[in-house]
């Protein structure tokens, strides 16, 4: 089998309740690339992010997911972490009572165990931390408290790169990850993923804006405009949309 | 007055009343207490999601007496490495061979209650002067038949430094057992003391346990007092607690609900003097059939004090949850300082929770606040850990747990405190 080919969607159609928003989807993802998609507020953008990673609310109406030959859909959100999804959430949840490294040792030890691994010793589970630690510049005394809680924007957004690094994922989504960053906050969020960049995983950014691609340089960009991609290119798209907004994406749609 | 029901159970009891030798005259009041107040029924406000006397008439003959335990270990009631004061208790008989007392007797006294009514100036002078005999129907038949209990007595400035454990068990392998039993415990000016109070039943007969107590927490003194409910057999158990402060006084109670088929516990706080602190927390984690009931009432009745209670609850299974919290505070007792908290998790379609919080405040410049909630877990915080890897049956463990285990923050004892942890996982199925 080729497994080039990481991620491949076919006519994806997503609803929650009756209202229908994913209107056919197709996007293919190789292992090493960066895509990013684009779209106006309620496009479908953090939807298709949901779908992929399972939430409960979205229906699946039609099309399929393969992600490295195994049908996406047919998984538990569980498992799709297990096979190498990771999504960074638009709204990281504050947990309070399990600390930041009680839940990731328990969550590396899962996919491990998932994955036919040893479960990682104490010692071990630490040095890994560190260095990943290091990656995200992100303090120890943030992840010896209560997940989340009464971290600043920017905080929960570190963590949650800090998780991707722990994790190594195969396939990592962005979703809207620069909203309510900084700039300083955005250019560490943003060096993190880079450094975990590599030719055998894949990253897709989710944003509504172009500053973000300015960090995270992508392969592609794929614009969503009521439940379909409208239009492909690659980066000098992100910079049209910048310059000329989205109302021309929606009028040139219209004409069509 | 008891309502109309087929059996009248209360002029049963009053009927077949043993003779005692030790307090007629209190027993005697008591009885007429008893008497007027009647059993409450379903109607009955107090009881009306806990229907002990419905469960009485079914289950019980309580003209009968106990018979004799042979029990000769309690290793297995025991809490793993605790160094501790051991007072047992059989079907309401204490039990000398298999209690043990280790901390001198300059530290603290520990008797019968029987036998320090006879010849005990300081039992003698706050037995029964605080427990809800006028106004709750159980305390008074308590006060009135009363079988054995437990006198402590913690001298001036003195820090007993080992805990008092107090083990009651009902064996109930032959037949059914009704126990009335009782604590008196007085803590003089400075006096600190630790109390963990466990109640266990042996076999399958169904037991009744009707539990009174009262504690006396003077000047400066302060009380650690722990209750553990994790009778895994018939047990229907009612708890009249009373806990008096004065002056400076400090207390901490944590009620740990696990088991039993019909729990009730009344908590009564009076807070009778100024710069008090009291904080009681409770927890219940509910599964099968149980009912678990906490009645507290915390009564404010001098200025400048501080309270602060915290109640949770997970119920699962056909368990019923019930809270009701008081909170009085007097005309006088201004600056006060009252916080209440009831939150509770429903995991099962079938089981339920009432809670319901009642504050009377007479002062006008006073701190009072309170908050319940009840629902489901946090789909969210679910989808958010499910999403990094963990089972659905882990994550919800872990959200239960976290939830939980946040009432044993101000457990000292380190023992103890991972004895309850374990307790709490093993219910939770926190198995990672």
């Amino acid at each position: 089998m080729n497994y080039r080919i990481m991620l491949s969607i076919k006519n994806l159609q997503a609803k929650i309740g009756e209202k229908q928003i994913l209107n056919g989807i197709d996007l293919k993802v190789n292992a090493g690339e960066v895509h990013a998609i684009m779209g106006p507020n309620g496009s479908g953008k953090s939807t298709l992010a949901s779908v992929l990673v399972g939430r409960e609310e979205y229906e699946v109406s039609g099309g399929e997911v393969d992600f490295l030959g195994k049908d996406l859909l047919e998984l538990s959100p569980e498992d799709r972490a297990r096979e190498g999804i990771f999504m960074a959430f638009q709204y990281p949840v504050e947990i309070p009572g399990v600390s930041t490294i009680n839940f990731m040792k328990t969550a590396l030890n899962q996919i491990r165990e998932y994955r036919g691994q040893q479960a990682l010793d104490a010692v071990s589970f630490l040095q890994l931390m560190k260095e990943k630690m290091k990656l995200v510049e992100i303090d120890q005394s943030l992840l010896n408290r209560s997940l989340n809680e009464g971290f600043s924007g920017g905080e929960k957004k570190r963590n949650e790169i800090f998780q991707m690094a722990m994790l190594e994922p195969k396939l990592a989504i962005l979703d809207e990850t620069d909203s309510g960053l900084d700039i300083d906050a955005l250019r560490i969020v943003a060096n993190g993923v880079n450094k975990l960049r590599n030719k055998n995983n894949a990253t897709i950014v989710v944003t509504h804006y172009q500053r973000l691609l300015d960090y995270i340089v992508p392969d592609y960009v794929h614009v969503l405009y009521k439940g379909k991609i409208v239009k492909s290119g690659t980066k000098e798209l992100a910079l049209e949309l910048e310059a000329k907004g989205y109302d021309w994406i929606k009028s040139e749609v219209t004409v069509a | 007055m008891s309502t109309s029901i087929a059996r009248d159970l209360t002029t049963e009891i009053i009927e077949a009343q043993p003779t005692f030798n030790v307090g007629t005259e209190l027993r005697n009041e008591a009885w007429t207490q008893f008497k007027d107040l009647g059993l409450p029924g379903t109607k009955h406000e107090e009881y009306r999601f806990t229907p002990v006397t419905r469960h009485l008439e079914k289950n019980f003959n309580l003209s009968k007496s106990n018979s004799d335990s042979n029990l000769s270990s309690v290793a297995d009631y025991l809490i793993p490495d605790l160094d501790a004061n051991v007072v047992v208790l059989v079907n309401g008989r204490f039990n000398s061979l298999l209690s043990k007392v280790v901390s001198l007797e300059s530290e603290i006294t520990i008797t019968t209650l029987s036998e320090a009514l006879l010849n005990n100036t300081v039992a003698r002078a706050h037995f029964n002067k605080y427990v809800n005999n006028e106004s709750d129907a159980f305390a008074a038949w308590n006060s009135a038949a009363w079988q054995e209990g437990v006198f402590i007595h913690v001298p001036e400035n003195t820090s007993v430094n080992k805990p008092v454990f107090i083990l009651q068990l009902n064996d109930a392998s032959s037949e059914q057992v009704v126990t009335q039993t009782r604590i008196l415990g007085v803590l003089e000016k400075g006096a600190t003391v630790s109390v963990i109070e466990k109640s266990d039943s042996i076999g399958n007969e169904v037991v009744f346990h009707n539990f009174a107590e009262e504690w006396v927490v003077k000047e400066e003194a302060h009380l650690e007092y722990c209750k553990i409910q994790n009778d895994a057999g018939k047990i229907c158990q009612v708890s009249n607690s009373v806990i008096h402060q004065t002056t400076s006084s400090k207390l901490n109670t944590f009620t740990l609900t696990l088991n039993g088929q019909l729990i009730r516990n009344n908590l009564h706080i009076l807070i009778d003097g100024e710069n008090c602190e009291s904080h009681f927390y409770g927890l219940y984690l509910l599964n099968g059939n149980t009912l678990a009931d906490n009645h507290t009432v915390v009564d404010h009745k001098k200025p400048n004090s501080f309270s602060n209670e915290m109640y949770k609850g997970v119920m699962d299974g056909n368990s019923k949850g019930v809270f009701n919290g008081k909170i009085f505070v007097r005309p006088h007792a201004q600056k006060t300082n009252a916080f209440q908290s009831n939150r509770n998790i429903i995991i099962s379609d079938n089981a339920t929770v009432n809670t319901k919080p009642q504050l009377e405040i007479w002062a006008d410049d006073v701190k009072c606040s309170h908050g319940c909630t009840s629902g489901q877990l946090d789909e969210e915080a679910l989808f958010y850990l499910r999403s990094r890897g963990i089972s659905e049956t882990n994550a919800k463990a872990m959200l239960l747990y976290a939830f939980a285990a946040e009432v044993l923050q101000p457990i000292q004892n380190e023992t103890l405190k991972s004895y309850l942890d374990h307790l709490i996982a093993d219910r939770l199925q926190k198995n990672f």
